[in-house]
């Protein structure tokens, strides 16, 4: 079977003044049917350009793609029949109602609300006792959930989510993982993008973009077993101190912050700690600890940015 | 067909839930005919003359009189010598000075000649014309009434008749182009700042990734306003016959299909509009800048199009609002019929047909 999304040597660059920006550069990927795939990267890294040209709304400049089998350009109007988006901002009326909303994009795709009452219940319910309320007074994670309960609402085949946890509180967005989950379950294809590099390990399979180009794809966990080099953390009373002197040793590869530690790799495979640490002592740093630990998607994401 | 009226319902629940905008868009055809009806008025009226009279006998009082009593003029100042004209003149309080020379009854009646000077402030040029006139006229008028007891052995009588207005009212001419601004108005300018918006929210974008076709987006956002220009051509119309008391002489069924035409022409208008340009703000400008100022100057209802130099006189065809005023002019106040305005509609349907293609054309099945 033909997968839900391919993508093939895509390019796009953007007129900027007189500069060209490169968007996308040879972005070539696929998506399995039912599989949840992440677009992780920071801003600015073509997550959204690649999501327009997969969603039928811009033209690639070089390069194909195909949604559920049809081509982009020249079959648009199929995709459009049979894709769910949700863009980057939440696209609702704010003057409309919960229920105005949702009627609107139910009738836009043919369809009603109560017809695929079923398939939208999970999320619908927990907006329902607000459904009077104008969707420009719901929270953040509310209004996320409409605009999911709207991308939803014709039965999609594939579903595309443009960074739907960017602004949403932590629980909302645990919940909207879940939420996820669920609906991968009824066999939707979802495309999902995010800036949060903890979120990654949550999708089936994740492709990290910077800079318009994908640096790698692979399952979660396939992405930090390729992490080349023990990893360690470190912890000191004076973090500030600590960063300065790490890398100024030579013997330090990369020190980046990480919450209350540093991440720090060697030079050398198999470098003595003791002796690292013996100089940090030396520097008068107190309160030291060090400890080996698994690299995370961020570490990954870090050590790609920097071949 | 549900999908469409949907989509009109939730362009009304835009329209109905913003009240402010409402509240301008149903106003401002009232306070703009009101407006032009009783303040911003050129008619002349009630305008403060002074007199100078060095002759004081029956005939200057008579004149005087008649003056007085006309609605044009109030006699505000008596002066008392040539030397203090000029004074009454800077403080701005006297629009006109009507002089008389000493021994003005005896010098008519004796050497058949007596002049009387009108002296205006033509700061003004328009309204020192008109008083200047109105007062020549009423001198005649007074040198008449002496011919039926004088003998005089010619004379030319000029009748006047002022033909579809006979009391020169400014409303006759204001109305159609109160309505022809307030319809470009409406229909270019908040088309294109509704379609524009869904853009800027991005509304637009779930839009387009929906099996919906584009001329259906496009007719749902101009059903709204159409009706809402129906209803504002409605109450202008009432407004004008009942309050302003401007005839409807012709054919009202003509006169609405007419109004329906020109709506069209300024709702493809803002499609167009809304087609080249990004922000709300743009449009807004676009519509303001582009199409209300050129349809008040070149619809020729402020500043007759004859007067101007070719170029923008050529430039003015090119406007839907002075096809429209001239439409307006002849069914509402001439009240002629398609016989006579039928080329000038087929003008309007040529530029609505172009518009509308064009702006379906550019309509945009994806982002930039």
């Amino acid at each position: 079977m033909e997968s839900a999304v391919k993508a093939e040597r895509v390019y796009k660059n953007f007129q900027s003044g007189k500069t060209e920006i490169e968007a996308l550069n040879n972005i070539s990927f696929e998506v399995e049917r039912g599989e949840l795939f992440g677009l992780i990267g920071p801003d600015g890294a073509g997550k959204t350009t690649l999501f327009r040209i997969l969603t039928t709304l811009m033209i690639a400049n070089k390069g194909n793609a195909w949604v559920d089998g049809f081509e982009v350009v020249s079959q648009y109007k199929e995709i459009r029949k049979r894709v769910g988006y949700m863009p980057g901002r939440f696209s609702l009326y704010q003057d409309l109602s919960v229920e105005e909303n949702i009627s609107f994009f139910a009738t836009l795709f043919g369809t009603t609300l109560e017809e695929n009452y079923e398939f939208v219940k999970d999320i619908y319910v927990q907006i329902e006792p607000f459904k009077k309320r104008r969707a420009g007074a719901l929270s953040g994670g509310m209004k996320q959930k409409l605009a999911l309960s709207c991308a939803l609402i014709h039965r999609p085949s594939v579903l595309f989510l443009d960074e739907p946890t960017t602004g949403v509180d932590a629980v909302s967005r645990q919940e909207f993982w879940d939420l996820l989950k669920s609906l991968q379950h009824q066999g939707i294809t979802i495309v999902v993008s995010t800036p949060y590099m903890d979120e990654a390990n949550l999708c089936d399979r994740v492709a990290l973009m910077q800079n318009g180009k994908i640096m790698d794809i692979d399952t979660p966990k396939g992405i930090t077993q390729k992490f080349p080099k023990p990893l360690w953390a470190i912890i000191a009373a004076d973090m500030y101190k600590l960063m300065h002197d790490l890398r100024s040793d030579e013997r330090v590869d990369t020190c980046y912050p990480f919450g209350q530690y540093h991440h720090i790799t060697f030079t050398e495979l198999n470098q003595e700690i003791q002796s690292i640490e013996k100089t940090l002592v030396e520097k008068g740093h107190a309160d030291l600890s060090i400890q080996k630990i698994e690299p995370t998607i961020e570490d990954c994401f870090m050590e790609l940015m920097n071949k | 067909m549900k999908q469409f009226l949907y989509f009109i319902r939730k362009e009304f629940y835009h329209l109905l839930r913003d009240r402010r905008t409402l509240f301008i868009l149903f106003g401002m055809p009232v306070m703009q005919i009101i407006i032009f009806g009783f303040a911003l008025t050129n008619e002349v009226k009630n305008s403060r003359i002074a007199i100078l009279d060095n002759s004081k006998d029956e005939a200057t009082t008579t004149i005087i009189h008649q003056l007085e009593a006309s609605r044009y003029f109030d006699i505000v100042e008596n002066l008392n010598s040539y030397s203090e004209l000029e004074p009454t003149f800077q403080e701005g309080v006297i629009r006109m000075a009507v002089v008389f020379p000493e021994q003005f009854q005896s010098s008519l009646l004796h050497t058949n000649a007596a002049p009387i000077q009108l002296i205006a402030d033509a700061t003004d040029p328009n309204v020192a014309n008109t008083l200047t006139s109105y007062a020549s006229a009423i001198i005649m008028d007074y040198q008449n009434s002496m011919r039926e007891t004088k003998a005089f052995p010619y004379a030319i009588n000029t009748e006047l008749r002022m033909l579809y207005n006979p009391q020169l009212k400014g409303s006759y001419n204001f109305v159609p182009g109160v309505m022809a601004m307030i319809l470009m108005l409406v229909g270019a300018m908040m088309t294109s700042i509704s379609i524009v918006r869904e853009t800027e929210l991005g509304t637009m974008e779930v839009i387009l990734v929906s099996p919906i076709v584009p001329i259906r987006v496009i007719l749902a956002k101009m059903v709204p306003y159409l009706l809402l220009s129906m209803v504002n051509i409605v109450s202008i119309l009432l407004i004008s016959v009942y309050i302003l008391e401007v005839p409807i002489n012709g054919s009202l069924t003509l006169l609405l299909f007419e109004c329906l035409l020109f709506t069209l022409t300024a709702l493809a208008l803002g499609l167009l509009i809304s087609s080249i340009s990004n922000s709300q703000q743009v449009a807004m400008l676009i519509s303001l800048m582009g199409l209300f100022l050129p349809t008040v100057m070149f619809s020729g209802f402020m500043f007759p199009i004859e007067n101007m130099p070719i170029p923008l006189q050529l430039l003015s065809n090119l406007i839907p609002a002075k096809w429209f005023y001239y439409i307006v002019k002849d069914v509402m106040i001439k009240g002629t019929g398609l016989e006579t305005v039928w080329k000038e509609t087929l003008v309007l349907v040529g530029m609505l047909i172009v518009l509308l293609t064009i702006s379906i054309k550019k309509f945009k099945v994806r982002l930039e």
